[in-house]
């Protein structure tokens, strides 16, 4: 188990790697620097912010430098606010996007797979309706049609919420995270239902059922355990989601988070910016299928023979 | 006279196979099964009105309604006046404007699949048939790309492209359009990659490839003329969730700022002038959302139908 | 073919079968399924007795229902299935009952093993699980407990190391092993009646043996009535004491297994005997075979379901089915041209 542990980590450090790589080599092609501005800039200023931004070094020792700083959490100052690190912006920004995405990832899992399991036991009954038109809305709809759709609903029309901005009370919390949960709660619960329906269907459930340990029993212990496996494999790319879906939700609700930085330095060429968002967001999907994989490992008596 | 047989897996039976009428080659079965999907055909039809609404509405204007109609700013929406969804605060018609942007997210976004589609299957034919380092290599790098999370991937194209002044064939890649396009494509192309290659894996070995190869075929004959030809099915399943994405990305990136600016418009975009707006003209943000997601919503339509009638695993 | 092949229980073992109390009273038990056209039978007012200590082997082609018969027994059909008839068990109706009544027997006094081992367990728990959840569900008993009566039953199935080896996921026992765990895990309650669904098709035949010297003994012992489906000759003559010969969901013919082998009266059971191949005649040429495909649901049709392939078919057999007459001693024949079952 621990062999698979150690060998599925080595695995995705060329991947971590390869995203820095990727990012580096983005940013060097991309024109523009500190110099965005259409300001004229005497040479001699010039050759000094170059020099302060080691700009004026060989590509590789470039990258060296990159990766050392990325190790140590170090990415450099923003070319946008030039008292900051890119480092303090994101150490200001990030604990605001954690927890809009983690609330958002738990929700969104809870309720999918209470949606998923219900719509499963019951088919086409009125919880297996609802469930499915939401998956509908979550799948089809973007969530920045949805978002601000709920602004118009819930802040305008009915004046319950906040329309937007982060001012600490929880209700400013409300509609972003709702949002968020969206596109996840559609493909948790859709996955849930049809694994869960299949699952039923096996051979081993009807074993279950021909030893009369009750339908209960046999639907948590035995179905369950089979069923949750492709949601558990599903984690990975729904941190991904939830991690892009997070700019959205940043943008419309206008919450500070490292998102909302990520698209601004995107637009204003704040470069280190935009590679350290992108590394760290990068990391953390990583490191999210890292985790998924290795508890699959855990909980498939299986998997550890590979 | 055709005997239905009880069904035979996991001992348990279920619904039997339907019947295959003979004589239908698997594609053309897979049409008839398509054109079965009620549900499917509808999503069709609107979306071929939505998209000659697009294209060919806006010629039922006169020439100059870009500039926007002064004398009726903000008109709310009268289905018999002039402009049937209003105008926004400077006098622009609505419907003009979301028919204009339709015509730039649906382009990009067909278009964009397209070219995703024949990308992918070149590049995952031949890793998969050539296999051994080459497609090792070949794959390795789409993995490396597939960990980026997409959206970043194309944002940060879009940002590479934009200032570079790529000019390949006399095509401005800097521009706007042309770099979401790319951006579009770049993102989209990996996934049916490796399904293709995928699929290029699984015909190698198969005899009338052998036979192609014995007759002298040149590998880049084989490629073209049998493997890319036999991956069909799949690659129709994928084709409209690639429009489906590459409409998602293209608006994705218009609403943040980083894709079509103004004075072009996409429903992305669209969206992004009216999400600003909502508290003083929801309008401007229902409209094009609504034109958006009824495409959405066909799209994924069409896919399920296109999934259940062509892919052999779901059946 | 039985001289070939010794009969496992010897006439001096087996319970003469009338003297012995009958456990199991199924009658006109019918199975249907709703396809999309219509609703096709499968079983068609079967009828029939299991006495205690007895083994009872269901004969029959694929697509003859007789895996049906097993399954609505035990309220595992599927989903778009109807059974209906009678089926007594210990004085209780077993057809069309809730869930929870029938759990109650369910894997205690009557339970079902079935045909893939490899499927048939769940691949995520362990064995130790999957046994002891059967005593402590349906007898109460305490973790520690049922794990001792578990292993015990495990070392009885003849599973080296049985200790050790409760631990284990299934994934990690070979075939014949995981059937074995299975009988065990049908067994560990000490059933009445003990229902076998193909047990030994997906094994080896080197295996099959083994399985089913296991099951006869175990039964035996426990004085287990068997109830078991295949479509193998060589499985009934090794184990059962009475056959019943299915066909088109159908009871073609019935009887002890030595009146079937050497005094078959059905067209359909002569000719299953002599297409079978046999180890003590010397080869000639081709192996002789029923012409014809069998015809699956054809229960729903007016007359005997054997007719299309009947070496011996009238006018009458297409029209009119052929009821099944019994004589005094249980011998039953379902065929217009052989009327007289023997007296």
């Amino acid at each position: 188990m621990l062999k698979y542990a150690i060998y599925r980590t080595l695995k995705s450090l060329p991947t971590l790697l390869s995203l820095a790589i990727i990012t580096f080599v983005m940013m060097r092609l991309a024109p523009g620097g500190p110099f965005s501005s259409n300001r004229r800039v005497p040479p001699e200023v010039r050759a000094n912010v170059e020099h302060a931004f080691h700009l004026d070094e060989p590509i590789w020792q470039q990258f060296g430098r990159w990766i050392w700083g990325v190790l140590h959490f170090d990415f450099g100052p923003s070319f946008k606010y030039r008292d900051h690190t890119v480092a303090e912006l994101i150490h200001l920004g990030f604990p605001v996007s954690l927890e809009v995405g983690a609330w958002a990832m738990v929700i969104s899992t809870l309720v999918g797979l209470a949606l998923g399991i219900a719509g499963a036991l019951r088919r086409n009954g009125p919880i297996d309706y609802t469930a499915g038109a939401i998956a509908m809305i979550g799948l089809a709809i973007p969530i920045y049609v949805i978002g601000p759709i709920l602004q118009i609903v819930f802040g305008v029309d009915l004046g319950w919420l906040p329309i937007a901005e982060w001012r600490g009370g929880w209700e400013y919390k409300v509609m972003p995270i709702i949002t968020l949960t969206l596109p996840n709660i559609a493909y948790v619960s859709r996955l849930m239902r049809g694994s869960m329906i299949e699952t039923i269907r096996t051979n081993y459930v009807r074993t279950a059922r021909a030893k009369g340990i009750g339908e209960r029993r046999t639907i948590l212990k035995h179905a369950m355990k089979g069923a949750i496996m492709p949601v558990i494999a599903y984690l990975g790319p729904a941190t991904a989601i939830t991690v892009t879906g997070s700019i959205v939700v940043e943008t419309v609700f206008q919450i500070p988070g490292i998102g909302r930085y990520f698209v601004d330095s995107a637009i204003s060429r704040d470069y280190p910016m935009v590679m350290g968002v992108t590394v760290l967001y990068g990391g953390i999907i990583v490191f999210a299928n890292l985790a998924t994989d290795i508890v699959r490992g855990i909980l498939d008596p299986k998997v550890s023979y590979e | 006279m055709s005997d239905l047989a009880l069904p035979p897996s996991r001992g348990v039976p279920g619904e039997p196979p339907e019947e295959m009428p003979a004589g239908l080659s698997p594609f053309r079965a897979s049409l008839r099964r398509f054109s079965n999907n009620h549900l499917a055909l509808i999503s069709i039809v609107i979306l071929v009105l939505i998209a000659l609404g697009c294209f060919f509405g806006p010629m039922f204007y006169p020439a100059d309604t870009d500039l926007g109609d002064i004398d009726n700013i903000s008109a709310p929406i009268d289905l018999l006046s002039a402009h049937p969804f209003g105008t926004d605060d400077q006098g622009r018609d609505l419907l003009y404007r979301v028919l204009v942007g339709g015509q730039v997210s649906l382009s990009l976004g067909f278009f964009g699949a397209f070219v995703s589609v024949l990308v992918s299957i070149a590049y995952g034919s031949t890793a998969g048939y050539l296999g051994g380092r080459v497609d090792d290599v070949m794959m390795r790098a789409v993995d490396i790309l597939l960990a980026l999370p997409f959206i970043f991937l194309a944002i940060l194209i879009k940002i590479v492209l934009q200032d570079s002044g790529l000019n390949i064939l006399g095509i401005a890649f800097d521009g706007p359009i042309a770099s979401v396009f790319v951006a579009v494509v770049v993102t989209l192309w990996l996934t049916p990659a490796v399904i293709a290659r995928g699929q290029a894996v699984g015909l190698r070995n198969r005899e009338f490839i052998e036979a192609a190869r014995a007759g002298g075929m040149s590998q880049f004959q084989i490629i073209t003329q049998h493997i890319m030809p036999n991956s069909i099915n799949v690659v129709i399943v994928y084709s409209s969730l690639l429009v489906l994405e590459a409409i998602l990305t293209e608006s994705f990136l218009s609403f943040l700022g980083l894709g079509v600016q103004p004075p072009d418009a996409s429903w992305g975009s669209l969206i992004d002038e009216g999400a600003g707006r909502i508290d003083t003209d929801p309008r401007l943000l229902i409209l094009p959302g609504v034109f958006l997601a009824a495409v959405l919503f066909c799209l994924n339509y069409i896919t399920d139908g296109l999934r259940d009638a062509f892919d052999p695993n779901e059946r | 073919m039985v001289s070939a092949m010794r009969s496992i229980r010897t006439s001096a073992e087996a319970t003469p079968p009338q003297a012995a109390r009958t456990v199991l009273s199924v009658r006109e038990l019918s199975v249907q399924f709703k396809l999309p056209h219509g609703w096709a039978t499968a079983v068609d007012r079967v009828s029939f007795d299991l006495r205690q200590g007895e083994v009872v082997g269901i004969v029959g082609e694929s697509g003859s229902g007789k895996s049906q018969i097993l399954l609505s027994l035990m309220a595992l059909l599927a989903s778009n299935g109807r059974c209906s008839g009678s089926a007594e068990f210990e004085g209780r109706q077993l057809l069309n009952r809730p869930a929870k009544e029938l759990d109650a027997i369910r894997g205690s006094a009557m339970s079902m093993i079935f045909q893939d081992p490899m499927t048939s367990l769940n691949p995520y728990m362990r064995v130790s699980d999957q046994l002891t959840e059967v005593l402590t569900a349906h007898q109460g008993k305490s973790g520690a407990e049922a794990e001792r009566i578990a292993i015990e039953m495990l070392e009885r199935v003849r599973i080296p190391e049985a200790r050790r080896r409760v631990r284990f996921y299934p994934h990690e026992f070979s075939g014949g092993m995981r059937q074995r765990v299975m009988i065990a895990m049908a067994l560990l309650c000490r059933p009445e009646v003990l229902l076998a669904d193909e047990p030994t098709t997906a094994l080896d035949v080197t295996v099959q043996a083994q399985i089913l010297e296991l099951i006869a003994e175990l039964a035996r012992d426990l004085k287990t009535a068997v109830a078991i489906v295949t479509h193998d000759l060589g499985v009934i003559a090794r184990l059962c004491d009475r056959v019943i010969v299915l066909y088109g969901g159908r009871i073609m013919e019935q009887g002890t297994i030595d009146e079937i082998f050497y005094d078959p009266k059905h067209p359909y059971t002569k000719g299953l005997l002599a297409s079978t191949p046999r180890l003590d005649e010397k080869a000639h040429g081709e192996l002789k075979t029923i012409p014809g495909q069998p015809r699956a649901a054809s229960g729903d049709l007016p007359g005997c379901p054997f007719e299309p392939r009947c070496p011996i078919r009238i006018e009458r057999c297409k029209a009119e089915m052929p009821p099944l007459l019994a004589g005094a001693s249980g011998r039953a024949v379902a065929c217009h041209m052989s009327e007289a079952a023997d007296g």
